[in-house]
């Protein structure tokens, strides 16, 4: 890839924060190190991997919201967690995880255990136990 | 306590970590140098290694060999820890820092809040230095990053004891023997045949060259056999793996050739250098195929004709690394 080849789109994820560093050649084929704001098919692959989780985040928002799972699904969705992932922050087992997925063993949860739970998504126990707040979710 | 660190931005993260970290104690390896002596490129498709159920694609070796064969090579006596808690990571950390020595260390980039949002998925093999507190934050050099930066107890700590798949456990590592003399000539060779040996002469059909046309393979295949959906999920992966933060483009096939030109002005080797433009020509190819892809993926249509002609694509950028990494380890052996 030639250093003037070296693409700036505008429009990517990086929020400004971050040019990455590319390595590029100049006429005579000699390597240069050259900055890059962004690449439309590496943004559109990452835009990508985030729908999936995205979607995923909403589909479990609408189940909690109709009753049909807890709150934790909704959390470890958000985390882009699994529920491996979520029992090994825990202290717990993935299939107990799975289980407090669903309300009924949710609300039998002692505050003990919402306290893990809170831990691991880096809230507090009213945030991790508020249904209404997704309703509304930032 | 803060020193005077003198922090440069490269692509990877690895090579990046050892070349800032080098350059702390004195000596000048530019990151391309480091990525090809320590053989950081490679290429495998696991397909029965699923993240969220997409099969794995790695342009590059396993994380840490960087680090460990180029300091292997160069005579560089590394000590690594350890932790078994949080609060003991961070104080030994806080000492070395007292001390005046930056460390490296192992983190999950889920944690590291200065980083875009957009790339802050699991991922726990995320390389960085960390130099200096002020305030009771961290000074933090990610190689990535354009300038240092800083991060919060809490964050730092959160993100060098993440779970999953590899758990960093706090690990750190710092320099504490530099070499006397070295052949730096012998070790770039060396790093050259590891590479060329391992890209054309594994006999296995999911790793080097053998790997790419593999997976050039599957892929027409998997409109038809996976789904619209999951092919191009599949497809996404693909090239996030290829060009997402870290590569500095075509799936570090540009950092290898920036390695090979370097090392040609240093050997006075010109054969280095012809092969060095070969590698860019079949890296440009790579990015096409990228943005080939790419398009499919926008579009959201996978078509089976155009997964075919992906397929041929990548099955030409095979065919022609086979043929330079032939060559580069012909040259190799003569040395």
């Amino acid at each position: 890839m030639n250093q003037e080849q070296v693409p700036q789109d505008q429009e990517n994820l990086n929020e400004g924060k971050l040019a990455k560093l590319y390595y590029a050649t100049d006429e005579k084929g000699h390597y240069v190190k050259v900055n890059s704001i962004g690449w439309e098919p590496e943004t559109v692959a990452m835009q990508q991997a985030w729908d999936v989780v995205n979607d995923e985040v909403e589909e479990a928002r609408q189940k909690v919201l109709s009753g049909k799972a807890s709150p934790l699904l909704y959390h470890i969705k958000k985390n882009i967690m699994t529920p491996a992932l979520v029992a090994s922050y825990a202290g717990t087992f993935g299939f107990m995880v799975r289980l407090h997925c669903h309300p009924s063993f949710f609300r039998r949860l002692s505050r003990k255990q919402l306290e893990k739970y809170a831990y691991t998504f880096r809230i507090s126990v009213e945030q991790l136990t508020d249904v209404e707040r997704l309703k509304n979710p930032q | 306590m803060t020193v005077n660190f003198n922090h440069k931005q490269s692509a990877h993260c690895e090579s990046g970590v050892v070349s800032n970290l080098l350059r702390f104690h004195g000596m000048d390896f530019d990151e391309p140098m480091v990525f090809g002596i320590g053989s950081g490129l490679f290429f495998v498709y696991l397909p029965f290694v699923r993240v969220n159920g997409i099969p794995g694609t790695a342009y590059r070796t396993w994380p840490g060999q960087i680090f460990k064969r180029f300091s292997e090579r160069i005579g560089i006596k590394i000590e690594r820890q350890k932790f078994s808690t949080p609060e003991k990571a961070m104080t030994a950390l806080d000492q070395m820092l007292d001390k005046g020595q930056p460390v490296g260390m192992l983190t999950s980039v889920f944690y590291l809040d200065y980083l875009p949002a957009a790339y802050r998925f699991h991922f726990n093999a995320h390389n960085i230095i960390v130099f200096g507190k002020e305030n009771g934050r961290y000074l933090v050099s990610d190689p990535v990053m354009e300038h240092t930066t800083e991060i919060s107890y809490e964050d730092l700590a959160r993100a060098r004891f993440a779970k999953g798949m590899p758990e960093p456990s706090g690990r750190m590592y710092y320099p504490v023997q530099m070499p006397g003399e070295y052949g730096l000539n012998k070790a770039i060779w060396t790093g050259i045949k590891q590479t060329s040996d391992h890209m054309t002469r594994i006999p296995m059909p999911l790793v080097g060259s053998k790997g790419m046309q593999y997976l050039a393979k599957r892929l027409r295949h998997w409109p038809e056999r996976q789904g619209d959906r999951k092919a191009i999920q599949w497809l996404g992966n693909v090239i996030r793996m290829q060009e997402e933060i870290g590569t500095g483009g075509a799936g570090f096939r540009f950092i290898y050739a920036a390695f090979l030109d370097q090392a040609s002005q240093r050997l006075q080797n010109e054969k280095l250098f012809d092969l060095s433009k070969r590698l860019t020509k079949s890296g440009d190819r790579l990015r096409d195929f990228a943005y080939e892809a790419g398009r499919v993926c926008k579009n959201r249509k996978s078509d089976v004709k155009t997964f075919v002609e992906l397929g041929d694509m990548l099955e030409a950028v095979a065919h022609e690394e086979q043929a330079i990494f032939s060559e580069l380890y012909d040259v190799s052996r003569t040395q």
